[in-house]
């Protein structure tokens, strides 16, 4: 699930605060979206977190000055304390946002997290229909997705109505506005795949040409000239396409805090792929691996950075890029992100997008499975 | 904006004092906008009272200049932000 914590602002104070809070509850999953960014050992996780240790873990950022909280997953309604997480969020003054994919809600939970102080619900849909999407996201779960949204709009809830955009539903976007719109979406997230974790291994299958993008980007924008401030539509391009870098977590250690399902605390999302240890909150107390582990060191402030990015003037817009696509695409997490144009490397970016536009054929999708989780980990 | 329209915050808009950072903030879905001194002030009265009764007020705890046009150009950026909900174009407002 995509996430738009960028809109968090970081406060300008010398010392930063993990303003977002995001608690991966549960990698646990009833879909298999096969752009999934959970790690691809998502099935090797055991051992979640128990609810006073999800409990504390709130205590902790909310003392720090944390603010945001995302209850993601997975699927975090598989977790059947997700009421006791979000009353106690609600306590502590949070600001609670279910990331969820409907699957596993009901009318009586909805009014249950409703009167627990949930603030808001982010629903992800694959498609406008339920074939495009039960091709993506496994299993048949369209309609249920339907359903309750609808539900959530009863209930009262701003909505979220998010969506990955990728080659096979692109060219469908004019129908997924319109998805949207009838259910009656606050916001709609289309946010291009990020090509890390499971969308990585399915570039071949998710890569869109150039032209989609360009096409479903310029429907969007009719869409917003109809629809006005009545819903608000963000369409987040790939960086891949972009050719600029993306400023990751705003930069390093500055205003987000993401706790694995296991109690491992990261940097950002990506970070249980990079080869560096990542700190317990079993272990530790939150403060101290904000302010003093490597893991939320490493990459703090810019000089660590290597040429070109140290001399360069984007520096403290980008701060390098992502340090996970700098590890999947140059082998090397502190390398400049090869998306920018600047890398030594960026050729391998321009390959790919070049090999998408020419594809005749399509590929196979591995989808998210605890099997293929197992067998590629 | 008229004097008697009540104003109040958009569903989904929550605005709370931080400590950590001093501030009023007004948080939203995944989103969260630091407010300065003067927004915080007018923000944290929005619940339900007439633009009259809100310059009142501020003007009561902030006697020393005329505040009435500063207010009123705020709000009505901040009605366009999507942040606020009022009673202006209701029959009854
Ligand atoms: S499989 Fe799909 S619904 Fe489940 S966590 Fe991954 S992206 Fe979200
Ligand atoms: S060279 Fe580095 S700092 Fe400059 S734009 Fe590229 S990634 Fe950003």
């Amino acid at each position: 699930m995509a996430s738009v914590e960028s809109q968090v602002t970081p406060a300008a104070n010398a010392t930063p605060i993990p303003l977002w809070l995001l608690a991966e509850v549960t990698y646990r999953c009833p879909l298999q979206c096969a752009y999934c960014s959970n790690p691809i050992a998502f099935a090797r996780y055991r051992n979640e977190l128990e609810t006073d240790e999800w409990l504390s873990v709130l205590d902790q950022a909310r003392a720090m000055g944390a603010v945001q909280l995302g209850i993601s997953g997975g699927e975090p309604l598989l977790r059947k304390d997700l009421e006791t997480i979000v009353g106690h969020a609600r306590e502590l003054g949070f600001y609670s946002n279910l990331l969820t994919s409907g699957v596993g809600l009901d009318e009586t939970r909805l009014g249950e997290l409703k009167r627990a102080g949930l603030d808001h619900i982010q629903i992800s849909f694959q498609a406008d229909s339920s074939g495009p999407s039960d091709e993506i996201a496994g299993g048949h779960h369209f309609s249920t997705k339907e359903r309750m949204a609808q539900a959530i709009k009863a209930h009262d809830y701003p909505m979220v109505f998010n969506v990955v955009m990728h080659r096979r539903n692109l060219d469908r976007v004019d129908s997924i506005l319109q998805l949207a719109w009838d259910l009656g979406a606050d916001y709609v997230e289309l946010a291009n795949t990020q090509y890390h974790g499971w969308a990585y291994h399915n570039r071949a299958a998710l890569m869109p040409t150039r032209e989609q993008i360009r096409r479903a980007e310029a429907i969007t924008q009719h869409w917003r000239e109809k629809v006005g401030n009545r819903m608000q539509i963000y369409f987040v391009g790939s960086d891949y396409y972009d050719e600029t870098a993306k400023p990751c977590m705003n930069g390093w250690g500055t205003t987000f805090l993401g706790v694995a399902p296991d109690g491992r605390a990261m940097p950002c999302h990506g970070a249980a792929e990079l080869p560096i240890e990542l700190p317990s909150v079993r272990e530790e107390r939150l403060q101290a691996i904000w302010e003093d582990s490597h893991a939320f060191n490493v990459f703090r402030g810019h000089d660590w950075q290597p040429e070109p990015c140290r001399s360069c003037e984007l520096l403290h817009s980008c701060h390098g890029g992502c340090r996970c696509q700098a590890l999947l695409l140059a082998g090397d997490a502190w390398a400049t992100d090869p998306v920018c144009p600047k890398s030594p490397l960026h050729e391998r970016v321009v390959r790919e997008v070049e090999a998408a536009d020419e594809r005749k054929n399509e590929f196979p999708l591995v989808m998210r499975t605890v099997k293929n989780s197992r067998s590629l980990s | 904006m008229n004097g008697d329209v009540r104003i109040w915050l958009s569903a989904g808009m929550r605005l709370q004092w931080e400590a950590a950072q001093s501030a009023y903030v007004m948080l939203y879905p995944e989103g969260m906008i630091k407010l300065n001194g003067p927004a915080g002030e007018i923000l944290s009265r929005c619940d339900g009272r007439t633009v009259d009764g809100l310059i009142a007020d501020l003007q009561q705890a902030f006697p020393s200049a005329d505040l009435t046009a500063d207010v009123i150009t705020f709000l009505e950026e901040a009605n366009t932000k999507g942040w606020l909900r009022t009673t202006e174009g209701d029959d009854d407002g």
